[in-house]
Formats: C-alpha cells, sequence, structure tokens
C-alpha cells in the first residue's frame, strides 16, 4: 500500500523546528518557576500572600514545565526528527503531527492556568484535570499514529535502535496516563474530579505511574535521544549495537515493577515493597549498560571532548545518568530508605537525574538541531555553548551536592532519640538548619536557569541568522 | 490490596507483548548484521 508520505521527496522539519523552539522557551519558563520556589523555601515570605504564587501551587506547575514542557517538546522534537531521518522517509501524517504540536501546547497553557487556580488531582506528575488528561489522550494518539505510521512505511529495513526506545515511550506513557488518571467528574460542567482509586489501592498504583513515568518518559525517551545524537556528534557509531539491543530488551522488562520502593514503610503489604526494591536493584545492570554504551562511544576518540562543548553535554549527560541511576537503587534498598525517605535527599536524587541526565542530553541534542534545522553550520555563538556547559554542571553540582548534606541532616535529626525515648530535635529544628543548604541550592538553580536562558538567546540568534531550509530525502541506496 | 490483581496481570500480559516483539525482532531479520546497522545513521 502505498501511503502518500512515502512519495514525498522531503522530510518535514517544520515540526521539528516548533517543538525545538519550545523546547527552549518551555525550559526557560520551567526553571524559572523552580527557582522561584527554591526561592520560597528559603524564604516562605516570597509567596507575597497571593494563593496562586503559594508554594503548593507553584510546584506542581514547575514539575509539569520542566518534565511534559522542556522535556516533552523535547522528546517530540527529536522523536519526529530521528525517524525521519533513520527510516528515511517523511513523517506518517503532516497534518497529525502539526495536531500533535498544537493540541501539546494547549495541554501546556491549560496546565499553567489550572494549576495557580488551585486545580488539582492531586496525583504527583499527574496533577492536571480530567478535561486536560482528555486531550492529553487525543494529542498521544495522534502521536502514535504519526510515529508508528512513520516506522510502518519505512524505506530502510532495520529500525534504529533510538526508535525501539522512542517507541517503548510512547507506548508505556499511553498506558501509564490512561490507568492512573482513571477519575469521575463530579460534573460534566465542573474541573473537580475523583480517582478511580482509594486509599493504598490509589498509592499503588500513583508510584506504578510515577515511576514507570520516571522509567519510559524521563529514560527510555532520552535513550532514544541519546543513542542518535551521540553517535552523530562524535560522528562514530555506537559502541556496540549489540549492547544497546541488550540494553533496550532488559530495560523495559524490568521497568515496570520498581514503584513499590516509592512506598516503603507505609501500608503496602510488605512483598510488594520487597518486589519493588528487588526489581530497582536489577534495574542497575541495563541502566549501566547502556551508559557505558554511550560513553565508549568515545573510545579511540576522547579528544573530541577537549574542543566540543555539545559533545560534552551529552557525554556529561551519561555521567549523571549512571550516577542517578546508582544512587537511585541504593535508596530503593530499606534500610537507606529509613534515612532517605521524605527528606531533601529525595529531591537531590530527583534533581540529578533531571538536571544532569534529562536536561544536559536535551541540551546537547538542541544544539546539535537548531542550526542544521535553520541551516546553518553550527550554533550563533559556540563560545555560549562552552559557558552554559559550565554554567550547567556547577548548577548541577551546588544544588545536589547542597541536597545530600541537607537530606542526610534531616534523616539523621528525625531518627535521633535522646536516652528517655524522645525525640532530640523537633520538626522545624530541622527546617531551621536546612536553611542555608536551601540558599546554597538557590544558587545552582540560579546558575542552571542563566545557563538556559544563554541557550534561548544563542537559539534566537541562530533562528533569525538563518533560515527554515527544507531537506531532501536521500535516494534509498539498496538495502536487504 | 485488590488493585494487584489488577496491575499484576497486567504487568504479565506486556511481558508477553515485550516477548511477542523480541520474537518478531528476531525472526523478520531485524538483528541481521546488526553492526553495520550502526554505521548506517552517520550517512543520512
Amino acid at each position: 500500500m502505498a501511503f502518500p508520505n512515502s512519495q514525498a521527496t522531503t522530510y518535514n522539519d517544520k515540526i521539528v523546528r516548533q517543538f525545538a523552539i519550545m523546547t527552549v522557551v518551555w525550559g526557560v519558563v520551567g526553571m524559572l518557576v523552580g527557582v522561584i520556589i527554591a526561592a520560597q523555601l528559603a524564604w516562605p515570605e516570597l509567596n507575597l500572600g497571593i494563593s496562586y504564587l503559594s508554594f503548593g501551587r507553584l510546584r506542581p506547575l514547575h514539575t509539569n514545565a520542566v518534565i511534559f514542557a522542556f522535556g516533552g517538546c523535547g522528546l517530540f522534537a527529536t522523536s519526529y526528527y530521528v525517524v525521519q531521518r533513520t527510516c528515511q522517509v517523511r513523517i506518517f501524517s503532516d497534518k497529525l503531527a502539526a495536531f500533535t504540536f498544537w493540541g501539546w501546547q494547549l495541554v501546556i497553557l491549560s496546565a499553567a492556568i489550572s494549576l495557580p487556580l488551585g486545580y488539582t488531582s492531586s496525583k504527583e506528575y499527574a496533577e492536571l484535570e480530567w478535561p486536560i488528561d482528555i486531550l492529553i489522550t487525543l494529542v498521544w494518539v495522534a502521536y502514535a499514529v504519526v510515529f508508528f505510521g512513520t516506522v510502518g512505511t519505512r524505506k530502510v529495513k532495520h529500525i534504529y535502535v533510538a526508535n525501539w526506545f522512542f517507541g517503548a515511550f510512547i507506548l508505556a506513557v499511553a498506558l501509564l496516563h490512561l490507568v492512573n488518571s482513571a477519575a469521575l467528574p463530579v460534573s460534566l460542567m465542573g474541573m473537580k474530579s475523583y480517582s478511580a482509586y482509594a486509599g493504598v489501592q490509589d498509592a499503588m498504583v500513583q508510584w506504578w505511574y510515577g515511576h514507570n513515568a520516571v522509567g519510559f518518559f524521563l529514560t527510555a525517551g532520552f535513550l532514544g535521544m541519546m543513542y542518535y545524537f551521540i553517535p552523530k556528534q562524535a560522528g562514530r557509531p555506537v559502541y556496540s549495537y549489540r549492547l544497546s539491543i541488550v540494553h533496550f530488551w532488559a530495560l523495559i522488562f524490568t521497568y515496570m515493577w520498581a514503584g513499590p520502593h516509592h512506598l516503603h514503610y507505609t501500608a503496602l503489604p510488605d512483598w510488594t515493597q520487597s518486589v519493588g526494591m528487588v526489581f530497582s536493584l536489577i534495574l542497575l545492570a541495563p541502566s549501566w549498560g547502556g551508559m557505558i554504551n554511550g560513553i565508549m562511544t568515545l573510545s579511540g576518540a576522547w579528544h573530541k571532548l577537549r574542543d566540543d562543548p555539545i559533545l560534552r553535554f551529552l557525554i556529561v549527560s551519561l555521567s549523571f545518568y549512571g550516577m542517578s541511576t546508582f544512587e537511585g537503587p541504593m535508596m530503593a534498598i530499606k534500610t537507606v530508605n529509613a534515612l532517605s525517605h521524605y527528606t531533601d535527599w529525595t529531591v537531590g536524587h530527583v534533581h540529578s537525574g533531571a538536571l544532569g541526565w534529562v536536561g544536559l542530553v536535551t541540551m546537547g541534542s538542541m544544539y546539535y538541531l537548531i542550526p542544521r534545522l535553520f541551516g546553518q553550520k553550527q550554533m550563533f555563538s559556540v563560545k555560549a555553548i562552552e559557558v552554559h556547559f559550565y554554567m550547567a554542571t556547577i548548577g548541577i553540582v551546588l544544588y545536589i551536592a547542597a541536597l545530600w548534606i541537607a537530606g542526610v541532616m534531616q534523616g539523621l535529626m528525625w531518627r535521633s532519640i535522646n536516652p528517655d525515648g524522645t525525640l532530640t530535635y523537633t520538626f522545624v529544628e530541622s527546617v531551621k538548619a536546612s536553611y542555608p543548604f536551601y540558599v546554597l541550592r538557590l544558587a545552582g538553580g540560579l546558575l542552571y536557569l542563566s545557563g538556559m536562558i544563554l541557550m534561548l538567546w544563542n537559539t534566537l540568534k541562530t533562528a533569525t541568522a538563518g533560515r527554515s531550509v527544507t531537506v531532501n530525502i536521500p535516494s534509498v541506496v539498496a538495502h536487504a | 490490596m485488590d488493585i494487584l490483581y489488577f496491575l499484576v496481570p497486567l504487568s504479565v500480559v506486556l511481558v508477553f507483548f515485550i516477548i511477542g516483539g523480541i520474537w518478531w525482532a528476531i525472526h523478520s531479520g531485524q538483528f541481521e548484521d546488526i553492526e553495520k546497522e550502526g554505521e548506517r545513521i552517520l550517512k543520512d
């Protein structure tokens, strides 16, 4: 069967351009909200007594903006680019792809309005209320049709490993979203709804969703990026293609049951907690296999790191991936979790993954993509990429070091007991002791945000200096 | 913990899908001469 896209002679890079620009824009917005709430933790008066600016409402806005707006647009942009290039065919449907762009922007806009107004399902990383959830579902179905339609009409027999990662991410997120967001609206006219699950059942579904969102949205999707853009930027094939395939199947096979480690020492049955812990520990193996595979791609070409800041973004992102996929399983061990849970150590861990892995790999991929999308050889200022790299890296190190100290300190203070069995410290004493580390964390966040603003400037300069180019699909060479 | 009667079977079903996926990939020749595939993307 001949689909219109398989006759096209050019790639659809317009959709990639749109998502790429919005990745950078939403990055600035999401990180700015993060900096604001980091400042509020140090100085609570900064909410100015206005309910719309209170921590509880801005925090989900921050997480939604960085994960789904910045990270999401980055995934749309790179997956549309990679699937067209590796399948050597135009995107399956231009119209549906355009719908995913405008639909996704509408989702983000609705989040930016409804969350400060106080509409929330109270489910972490799935706070958006039911009408927005329905829109997400529609956009996601369109995304799946476009992506798998493109793979299905490919001109190259082999499906490149990055596409497997993107595909698994799209399917898993669809399933997670449908199950976790099942809810009964109070009325068809109102925003309010109640979850289909109650109590500990709801908690189990929530973290089954929550951890798989980490596994498939924040890991598998970005690994797809990694497996395409590191080889491209380094000009070398991935270290072991065989290992990349083992990485993929092992990772998706083991991720599904890590979720209960978010519920250690709760009403969840003990055996479920232990299953969660064991699966989390097993995950270390595929994660590190993938990390080593990515980093070793530079084997024999390490000198490229010296003068290529984009490659540095990509490779350092992998070292943070390795670090947080080691830290995660350790924190999932029950005895470690007894100390770390509910402290800022957890927040630090999340940010070493988010800022270090997801952030840096997205920025590196965008620095590769943006000049090509606008017919330029490189970004307007390569020096600015270099400066951005150092701002981001120092920012992350400040951030996570501050929260390691604060987190371990909080854990130790909360469990400290006097000889007569009473608690040594009140809770507020641990808050007071955390203050200097909250200020340090804010400094790290500010540095990271400043780097992102520099990237926005560099992106706009590159876009205005260049023009939107249309790239021809190379005539397919004979393939098996 | 009624929810586990839903989530556990769901995971088992997913595992079957994963096995189906890898079976298809192997038998449709996706993994023949795979080291060459890593180099192909450098030329597009």
